[in-house]
């Protein structure tokens, strides 16, 4: 009985969370985009039209009742080749070692998750706890923030190393300092409330203030921050597959799949267009829905 | 007061209903009003939070935002129909015919524009005048709304001047163009009571002297009984009773308005005059009104018919209407409480009892921050806010101690460093025989067991993420006070207590209404039983029934628990009837303190004195002795020497020199036989012969000797 009710209630929640979507002409376009992105990604795992990693046709052709979107310069099949990439940005993550160890969740996911824990855990005590924690933390991350992104980049993949771990690493660091300015400002904010006052006159520890009272209900923005980053982590791992230190090999990568076409981009242009409509898409898609759903959410606020 | 003959009325409501569009429909916040003001009447509005006091007036203004619409009805404002006025023409009304007036002064002034630059905009842009004529005006204006040194006030910021001076600006920009009609929505509710009470004198002048028309926004009684002539009491989104000042006062026809009045502390010489009866249950939100009457759910007198059908407006000879099915036949003389909300039973256990909390000349100084380079290097002198001065005092068990004073008199820095909030500068402080000037972080856990606080703002006291349940449960866990699977039960126990149900352990603190989470934080507080309770302001933010429910709550749990409380309040009339000891602050220090009773009645001390006068009573036959104070509250950064009231103080003519030794020496605690201690230079014998400030009229028969 009790079981049940609690059941209702969560399917009711999961309805409300996609009516508050459908409010929002915005997050539906952004949502369907994504979706497509995904349903791609999962079919991928079971069925691509053709080999990803084959040579069976000619090379730089274009779309043709065989390959809808044509194929690259190795003869390749261009489709097969994007649904393929979408499975390490979205859906897997391969670890390095012996016997090919596959964790579910994609890079972008991962590498979000990680500048999401990075960032909140620094924001949080900076915001909360002020003084010298606040300054010298924030002095670390302006520092971060200063460097340009792109050395960053080559700084940690140079240092550790090709592979998918090291981009979640890479992403992780350069997506700390933005996501502990936000969780800084909102703990900022919310520990002037007098609960986190009743917390304290209870005596609780600083740790369970900052993750048990204060980032419950700084998750709002945060959640929509992390998927706008998602968007942004995507991009980061087309620009690094671009410069060629992305994704390592079999899996085919959308940043380096422009890469290897943009020598081949007077002869077949679509092969360059392909993959980076694939990133845009995808990016613009996850943007929108996170725009949508902040207005959304926002909008009903007391 | 019937001027009805003399000239048409400025501004006519007929029957009209403001509507709100929302998603999947539209919500009719208003409904059915309709009354009229004149020529130099101010009408006032009063009513509880939500039920639609704002949306008249700015249903006039045609300021409802984009998804609020005049629904039916009209509204004429000399004769000119305003629903449906747009653009340019409404413009030109805005400011120039029709002028508002809002609650909080610091916003609507704009802190970057001085404040002559804003005042003359209003006549350059309505009147075409040239600046020079235009600051002329202002400053004239100034003048009249008794500011001082008005020429200079021209060239200040906002920010340069007291909250109470702000108002006054925003006022006499108001008046600039001699409207016709002003709205004053609560313009001195942001207000402290002594600066309320010159606001309030003022706008009685003006009222003489500008004939406009004024309506009066408010949820105090009290503040209407000084200022109107007519009121208007509204309650969900309907005016349900209208009439003169005293009318309603007097003789209350609408069982809403009756029980309004017994809700409000009223402040006379006697205690019994504060004792409250709730109205029972809430303000039907404005989407889920009942279909009949809207006061019937909540109704002591209501019958079949109020159930399914609206009662009409019932006009009396008196000019009092009523909108009730049995208005005139219900006799407010003959009511009598039910069981549910009578207040508790007062057991005044005189034995003395051991004190549980020892203040002995407590400091709380904070530093500041100089902005010299010098005081960057550190070579300046430090400098202090002295928000709380030799607080000394003795809390016996289960007893409770008010403590009142105006904003920013250190009451809340006294608590807060009690609790430990804050760290002690100096003094000492006992708690149950432990020392606890220190911060919390390094108090042992049987003491933050027993010093609990419950606080103001019902918006803010619960964790929005958490249910009702697990916030009461935490302190329990915390201080393991109750095992781990008895918690539930323990919970819904003291839910119980608090009236309310099981079903409210599983709700957010969003499904709840202000007073409900109010009450969840106090039960929060109780949960691991603790022996003193600190309430800071815990029924200020709330609407008058409301506030009567809690008060009479608290002060059952206070017996059942026997737990010791001090009360934060910045009413006098609140504190009244709930406390056992009064505590008067000004400026960091204690003033007054002793006996509830010995506190409002003479001997005063002149601060308390000036208080107790400038608190609006909602009851027009009172007198109360008419004490203003002039400039405002000294920084606590550099108090003045000696006695801290001595620059406002309006008694210290009493002492030889007009009182020099105030000026440089710290005042003698001067003490009665009932342990009341006053801290004045002017002897005892002399405060003694101060006449008590509220007389009743003509039939008052309780003076106190």
């Amino acid at each position: 009985m009790k079981a049940k009710t609690k059941k209702k209630s969560r399917l009711q929640k999961f309805w409300d969370s996609v009516s508050l979507i459908l409010a929002s002409r915005v997050a539906t376009v952004g949502s369907i985009m994504v979706l497509f992105w995904l349903v791609l990604a999962f079919i991928s795992l079971f069925w691509t039209p053709y080999d990803y990693n084959a040579s069976d046709f000619l090379q730089n052709l274009g779309p043709n009742p065989q390959n809808w979107l044509g194929t690259d310069h190795l003869g390749r099949d261009i489709f097969s080749r994007l649904m393929k990439g979408t499975q390490v940005v979205l859906l897997k993550t391969r670890l390095p070692g012996e016997g090919n160890i596959i964790i579910p969740g994609g890079v972008a996911i991962w590498g979000v998750i990680g500048s999401m824990a990075l960032g909140v855990t620094m924001g949080l005590n900076a915001g909360y706890r002020g003084g010298w924690w606040d300054q010298v933390i924030m002095q670390i991350l302006d520092a971060l923030i200063a460097f340009p992104r792109i050395v960053l980049y080559l700084v940690v993949i140079a240092a550790l190393g090709q592979g998918d771990l090291v981009v979640i690493l890479a992403i992780s660091i350069t997506g700390a300092p933005g996501v502990a300015r936000l969780a800084r400002s909102l703990a900022m904010d919310i520990k002037t409330r007098d609960y986190i006052r009743a917390a304290e006159t209870r005596g609780e520890s600083v740790w369970y203030i900052m993750f048990k009272e204060i980032l419950p209900n700084a998750s709002g923005p945060l959640l929509v921050d992390g998927m706008l980053r998602v968007g942004y982590a995507i991009f980061a791992i087309g620009t690094l597959g671009f410069l060629g230190i992305g994704l390592p090999p079999p899996d085919p990568d959308w940043g380096n799949m422009v890469n290897e076409a943009r020598r081949n981009i007077f002869s077949n242009q679509l092969a360059v267009i392909w993959p980076a409509l694939a990133i845009a898409t995808l990016v613009i898609g996850l943007n929108l829905f996170a725009d949508g759903l902040r207005e959304e959410m926002t909008r009903y606020q007391k | 007061m019937n001027n009805l003959k003399k000239a048409p009325p400025v501004l006519i409501l007929e029957d009209v209903a403001v509507a709100y569009k929302i998603r999947g429909g539209e919500i009719e916040a208003v409904q059915n009003v309709s009354f009229e003001i004149n020529r130099g009447e101010t009408h006032g509005i009063v009513g509880e939070s939500g039920c639609g006091k704002s949306t008249v007036a700015w249903a006039v203004l045609n300021f409802l935002g984009a998804n609020g619409y005049v629904k039916r009805g009209s509204i004429k404002f000399q004769g000119q129909e305003l629903v449906g006025v747009t653009g340019e023409e409404l413009r030109r009304l805005r400011g120039d015919q029709i002028a508002m007036v809002y609650q909080d002064p610091m916003q609507a002034l704009n802190p970057s524009m001085r404040l002559g630059d804003q005042m003359s905009e209003v006549l350059t842009v309505h009147r075409d005048m040239d600046k020079k004529e235009a600051e002329k005006r202002c400053i004239e204006m100034l003048e009249r709304v008794y500011m001082p040194d008005a020429a200079n006030v021209m060239n200040r910021y906002p920010h340069q001047i007291s909250g109470g001076q702000q108002q006054r600006v925003v006022i006499a920009t108001a008046l600039l163009n001699n409207p016709a009609l002003l709205i004053m929505d609560e313009p001195t509710t942001a207000l402290d009571v002594t600066v309320e009470a010159v606001v309030l004198d003022l706008i009685a002048d003006l009222r003489r002297e500008f004939d406009t028309a004024i309506m009066y926004i408010t949820h105090n009684l009290g503040v209407v009984a000084r200022v109107s002539t007519r009121v208007g009491v509204m309650y969900a989104g309907e005016m349900v009773e209208r009439g003169t000042v005293e009318d309603i006062y007097k003789d209350p026809q609408h069982p809403y308005t009756q029980g309004l009045m017994r809700c409000v502390p009223k402040l006379g010489a006697d205690k019994a005059s504060s004792i409250l009866y709730p109205i029972r249950g809430r303000v039907p939100p404005p989407n889920n009104r009942p279909v009949g009457c809207v006061f019937s759910p909540r109704c002591d007198y209501v019958r079949e018919i109020c159930h399914n059908k609206r009662p009409e407006l019932l006009e009396f000879s008196s000019g009092v209407s009523v909108r009730c099915h049995f208005a005139g036949e219900i006799e407010a003389d003959k009511w009598s409480p039910s069981d549910d909300i009578l207040p508790p039973e007062i057991i005044t256990d005189t034995s003395p009892r051991e004190p549980i909390l020892k203040l002995d000349n407590l400091k709380k100084y904070y530093e500041v921050q100089g902005s010299s380079l010098k005081d960057i290097l550190g070579l300046g002198e430090q400098r202090y806010v002295k928000a709380v001065e030799n607080a000394d005092f003795d809390l016996p068990r289960g007893t409770t101690l008010g403590v009142v004073g105006e904003s920013g008199c250190g009451k809340s820095t006294l608590i807060k460093t009690i609790i430990g909030l804050e760290q002690t500068t100096e003094g000492h402080a006992e708690f149950m025989e432990i020392d606890i000037t220190d911060e919390i972080s390094t108090r042992g856990e049987d003491v933050i067991k027993e010093l609990q606080m419950v606080f103001q703002n019902p918006d803010s006291t619960m964790n929005p993420s958490y249910t009702v349940g697990q916030q009461i449960g935490r302190p329990m866990k915390r201080f393991s006070t109750v095992p781990k699977d008895e918690i539930r039960g323990e919970v819904i126990k003291l839910l119980e207590s608090m009236r309310l149900g099981e079903n409210y352990y599983d709700r957010l603190p969003r499904q709840l209404s202000g007073g409900e989470k109010q009450r969840v934080g106090i039960a929060r507080a109780l949960a691991s039983h603790p022996n003193l309770v600190l309430c800071d302001e815990p029924v200020s933010a709330l609407d008058v029934s409301v506030q009567a429910a809690l008060l009479n709550l608290l002060l059952e749990l206070q017996q059942e628990y026997d737990t010791t409380m001090m009360f934060i309040a910045h009413d006098l009339s609140v504190v009244r009837f709930f406390s056992d000891q009064v505590a008067v602050m000004y400026l960091g220090q204690i003033m007054e303190i002793g006996p509830a009773n010995a506190i409002y009645a003479p001997p005063y001390h002149p601060y308390s004195e000036a208080l107790l006068s400038a608190v609006p009573i909602p009851d027009p036959s009172a007198e109360q002795k008419h004490i203003r104070l002039e400039g405002t509250v000294p920084s606590a950064i550099n108090p003045p020497d000696g006695c801290r009231f001595h620059t406002r103080c309006p008694r210290r003519e009493l002492l030889p020199d007009g009182g020099a030794i105030c000026e440089t020496e710290m005042p003698p605690w001067r003490e009665t036989a009932e342990g009341h201690r006053i801290f004045c230079h002017i002897p005892l014998e002399t405060l003694n012969t101060f006449d008590p400030v509220i007389t009743q009229k003509p039939e008052g028969s309780n003076h106190v000797s």
